[in-house]
């Protein structure tokens, strides 16, 4: 093994990890899976509802932005992206914020009920909405968070926070414990450790830990609608609401699912190169 | 990594457990209470001990969801997890493309549960969706909503399609964090590529397969707003899932109580379930031994 690693490298010319033959047909076969409905979405926001219903034609005929037009100019419409974007944030900050202490906490020391406590986080993932939305309600109102940005945000941590711990954790656990030991040996407080030292080391593990708290608020909707009424109503409610109004507005539909893919692409973007440097979760 | 005891640091996690515990537990006791109680009025409510629970444990119908619902979990994790797990081995590792396809790969994560369910609705439709019309011009009489099983099949491909990239991202990222030496060593010892999977590259992914299997049996045993907006739970009963089940329950015909008791049946399912898929892969993974290894 040593030995391995101390000869001189090939990397270079070919890498050593064995040829997935396989893969050079799966892979876009399922790319073709993946983009299609996408394409699809995209196609139909581009044409006119006439154009939609009148026949099928795999791509627009006739080249229209009129469903984005009506999305950027109709405060109804856009609003909701706005409302989405603040809460999704907020949540993705708090989320950051508390679980970064929390998995320092679980990746160095060993505490009174440590392993049933991470546990228990995770159990907050399980509760079916269903039933839990009617006291989840009744609780938000009675302290006034009710359609509010910062309401949507908290009751988001019930989901984001478990996970976040959990992915932060792995990340943490592949620090050396000697960089703190020395840190604090050099006389640094815990805090300026943490900032200083400790935060630009995991910062690859915050980019991928946002990316997926960004995703499951983005894309949960049963509690954001449950807990909005105007003011933060996100752009998922926003959506169902004018479907059952207006009849099938095809058109403006998908406008309105196309436009809510970018957000989050924008992100992932952000975080590629994070995720290509890889990570290995450890265990909680 | 060795674990200095310090119940100091307690202070570090206090933060997410008043955050978790402020949206957690007040609902919780809310819903056990219904779960005891008839609630006939605004005021008016009568103890009824575990009378609901077992009301709902003998509903034909919820049985008929229940057996459906672990029918199509174990189908979608059936085919997710080796699904992603073979993609993460076919994506490039470097460049342009690594970042195009890591990119394109996360769009259907990204898109919202009931727009999911729009885009498949769309795409599924004879008359104006690419896949419906593909379908019907091979001569096929497709239609999800009058079809049981065009239903159950449109229904998993939409599941495989929004959730397969989770768990293959997941992959990805582990597979990315395995040495290079560690093939080097394995090309020394002349090890074909299944030994190269079985033994550095699978035990590498234990730890990230692990949030994966765990958010996807969660996930996909709560499954609701997708097949809602696609089939509404039909034709039929045919997709209708627990969740959905439990909406019609409790907001259809406002049976709060049985309702109330089913959850936390659910609830518990889903926790016991959790937590012996947690414990079986936290035993079965050992991830000190490789780091050992590694250093």
């Amino acid at each position: 093994m040593k030995q391995a690693l101390v000869q001189p490298s090939t990397t270079q010319s070919r890498p050593l990890r064995p040829k997935f033959r396989i893969g050079s047909v799966l892979l876009p076969a399922y790319f073709i899976l993946l983009l299609l409905p996408i394409y699809w979405m995209i196609s139909m926001s581009l044409k006119t509802n006439d154009e939609i219903l009148a026949g099928f034609s795999l791509w627009p005929k006739t080249l229209t932005l009129e469903h984005y037009h009506e999305i950027f100019t109709n405060a109804a419409w856009y609003s909701g992206y706005l409302n989405s974007l603040t809460y999704v944030g907020l949540n993705t900050v708090i989320s950051l914020v508390i679980a970064l202490p929390a998995a320092y906490a679980f990746s160095r020391y060993s505490f009174q009920g440590d392993k049933h406590l991470f546990f228990w986080l995770l159990t907050n993932r399980m509760a079916p909405p269903a039933v839990f939305l009617l006291p989840f309600f009744q609780l938000y109102q009675s302290v006034g968070l009710f359609d509010t940005h910062i309401g949507v945000a908290l009751a988001h941590l019930l989901f984001n926070v478990p996970l976040s711990v959990w992915i932060l954790e792995g990340f943490i656990s592949g620090v050396p414990k000697e960089i703190d030991e020395t840190a604090y040996i050099d006389g640094y407080s815990f805090g300026r450790f943490f900032f200083r030292v400790f935060i630009p080391l995991v910062r690859s593990g915050i980019g991928v830990t946002a990316f997926f708290c960004f995703m499951f608020s983005w894309i949960e909707l049963l509690l954001a609608r449950t807990l909005t009424s105007v003011n933060a109503k996100p752009i998922a409610a926003v959506m169902t609401r004018t479907v059952s109004a207006s009849g099938m507005d095809w058109g403006l539909l998908s406008a309105a699912g196309v436009l809510t893919i970018i957000p989050g692409a924008l992100v992932i973007w952000f975080v590629r190169n994070y995720i290509a440097k890889g990570f290995a979760m450890g265990r909680v | 990594m060795i674990k200095t005891r310090n119940n100091k640091a307690w202070f570090l996690v206090l933060p997410v457990v008043i955050s978790v515990a402020f949206s957690a537990i007040i609902p919780l006791m809310t819903v056990i209470n219904y779960s005891v109680q008839d609630i006939i009025g605004p005021d008016q409510k009568v103890f009824v001990g575990l009378d609901w629970f077992k009301e709902v444990l003998r509903d034909p119908d919820l049985h008929g969801a229940f057996l459906r619902q672990i029918l199509f979990t174990l189908v979608v994790l059936a085919i997710e997890i080796p699904l992603g797990i073979l993609i993460a081995l076919s994506m490039p590792a470097k460049g342009w493309k690594a970042s195009l396809t890591l990119v394109l790969i996360a769009l259907p994560l990204l898109v919202p549960f009931n727009v999911v369910g729009t885009i498949w609705q769309i795409f599924g439709r004879a008359d104006i969706g690419l896949g419906g019309h593909f379908l019907a011009s091979l001569g096929i009489n497709y239609n999800y909503a009058t079809n049981p099983l065009h239903a159950w099949l449109t229904v998993i491909l939409m599941d495989v399609w929004h959730w397969t990239p989770l768990v293959a991202l997941l992959c990805y990222a582990g597979l990315r964090s395995i040495p290079e030496g560690y093939y080097q060593a394995a090309k020394i010892d002349g090890a074909k590529a299944w030994a190269v999977f079985r033994f550095i590259q699978f035990p590498k992914l234990s730890g990230v397969l692990m949030i994966g299997l765990l958010l996807r049996f969660m996930d996909s045993f709560m499954i609701y707003t997708e097949p809602f907006v696609l089939t509404g739970g039909g034709p039929g009963n045919a997709t209708t899932f627990l969740s959905i089940y439990l909406t019609k329950l409790a907001v259809g015909q406002f049976d709060l109580g049985p309702a109330a008791a089913f959850s936390l049946i659910y609830f518990l399912i889903i926790q016991v379930v959790s937590f012996v898929l947690y414990t079986i892969i936290q035993r079965n993974s050992n991830p000190n031994a490789s780091k050992q290894v590694a250093q």
